[in-house]
């Protein structure tokens, strides 16, 4: 059966005025949901509206627009991540029909772009649930993307109306989420596993809906590493700018009194002792991951943190004394150490027991290190050590 | 780019063959490949490359997956020592996490 495009806007009930509007799919948008519209990012993906048995579809483009990628960039660096969001609900792309294939994915709109991106020359649904705008890996580790609103998806936005078969489509990374034979017990619907990343979905497709196992395995490449860097960057915070100022004020301390010559000259030089570690740790060794030896993150960090300090010491950035730079070496190494533990986080193959086995003993270093370099580089203010 | 490892011997997973029914999923569920079909059951063919995130469990419909899932980040972690909870990014209250 064809569906009828009507390209227009449709006086859909719940769906708000306005060029591309804000999207409320299918006329299922409860009350609640649909004043929330509001904080959802629409940046004109939507090119016309289908009518279907389950209601009304938004049609998307299936490329980016320049704000597309503006966007992309700001969230990477941060720049209102937790709120990068698009209505849940099914978007069409290409003029889908009742046999096209059904992709399921989260609301975090780069999990969106990058899968209305894989899909472009395809005649296909999205269904996007409500990951809370988390993306597809996190929000299924921490349930959010589960079974249970898969269900509900499927449900509300009455997709057994809108196509004739019964498999959906899901990002295997959310997997961790979702049973997939409970949602097949529970809505009748088969879940297919796709390949890792969206980029894969079209030879996913060529092999017959299979994913080799090549496109199942999650890696880690430089490429990704560097794009999840700027995450950890702002990891500090107001902090980032309150211990740099904090070190200026002391370095005016000396031992024959306060000295606000000596707060900026050699004062300055701690300000970049203290960036050149935290970025030691969150810079440097997430990207040169592979190559350091050890297993530990921490003493991945530990090892490049020394590395810099050697390297800031040879500039004569360390003090003169030996206390003021053992002190650093410390304070550099624990900040350092620390920052690259956090990586964890980010990276694709660490266990939470490996991480916690990690921490017991590193935790406790990098504290005792910043500490007592701190100790040092304090005491080497106000004596002649 | 091959072969991240992580710390070896750590990891929870335990795998009961007598209750594998053969389905696959877990193979094709898991980001680490993990499993190996062997004699129509599953084996665990490379342990500690396993990052514990209980993809495998979850999709296993006989329940013969057992691994103490979790979250494997260290600001996680100290998160949940902080609050005294189960380590947790939490990614919705706003904070910044993976």
């Amino acid at each position: 059966m064809l569906y009828r495009r009507t390209g227009g806007r449709l006086p859909l009930s719940g769906r708000r005025g306005g060029r591309g509007g804000e999207v409320i799919t299918s006329g299922q948008a409860d009350k609640q949901t649909s004043r929330q519209a509001d904080k959802y990012m629409n940046s004109g993906f939507i090119t016309g509206y289908i009518q279907t048995k389950s209601g009304t579809v938004p049609q998307i483009a299936a490329t980016w627009s320049w704000r597309d990628r503006l966007n992309t960039m700001k969230v990477r660096w941060s720049v209102g991540r937790m709120n990068y969001r698009v209505f849940p609900g099914i978007y069409a792309v290409g003029t889908p029909d009742r046999s096209s294939r059904v992709f399921v994915t989260g609301n975090f709109k780069l999990s969106f772009d990058h899968l209305r991106r894989a899909l472009n020359g395809l005649d296909a649904w999205i269904l996007v649930i409500d990951s809370k705008g988390i993306n597809v890996w996190c929000a299924a580790g921490k349930g959010t993307f589960g079974t249970k609103e898969v269900v509900r998806r499927i449900r509300i936005h009455h997709l057994d109306q809108l196509i004739d078969h019964r498999k959906i489509i899901l990002p295997q990374l959310s997997a961790t989420g979702v049973a997939a034979h409970e949602v097949k017990r529970m809505t009748g619907f088969s879940v297919i596993y796709g390949p890792v990343k969206a980029t894969d979905i079209k030879p996913f497709i060529d092999a017959g809906l299979k994913a080799s196992e090549a496109l199942r395995r999650i890696r880690f490449p430089l490429v990704e590493r560097m794009k999840l860097i700027p995450v950890d960057m702002f990891y500090g915070k107001y902090y980032m700018l309150a211990v740099p100022v904090v070190f200026l004020i002391f370095a005016g301390f000396t031992p024959e009194g306060y000295s606000f010559e000596d707060m900026l000259n050699p004062g300055w030089k701690s300000t970049v002792n203290l960036f050149s570690g935290y970025f030691s740790g969150c810079i440097l060794t997430p990207a040169l991951l592979p190559w350091i030896p050890f297993r530990r993150f921490s003493l991945k960090g530990l090892a490049m943190g020394w590395l810099v300090a050697v390297l800031l010491a040879s500039l004569n950035l360390l003090g003169t004394g030996l206390t003021e730079m053992i002190s650093w070496f410390l304070m550099i190494g624990g900040l350092s150490s620390f920052m690259a533990m956090n990586f964890t986080g980010s990276s694709t193959f660490t266990s939470l027991s490996g991480v916690q086995k990690e921490m017991k003993t590193a935790l406790p270093a990098q504290i005792s290190m910043v500490s007592l370099g701190l100790a040092g580089w304090i005491l080497t203010r106000f004596t002649d050590l | 780019m091959k072969g991240f490892i992580y710390l070896p011997g750590v990891v929870t997973l335990e795998l009961d063959i007598e209750k594998c029914n053969g389905c696959r999923m877990c193979m094709m569920v898991c980001p680490h490949a993990v499993f190996e079909m062997e004699n129509k059951r599953a084996v665990i063919r490379n342990k500690d490359f396993c990052m514990e995130c209980g993809a495998c469990a979850k999709n296993c419909q006989p329940g013969a997956i057992i691994v103490k899932s979790g979250v494997g980040c260290a600001a996680g972690i100290i998160n949940g020592l902080i609050r005294g909870t189960e380590p947790s990014c939490d990614c919705s209250s706003g904070e910044s996490c993976c």
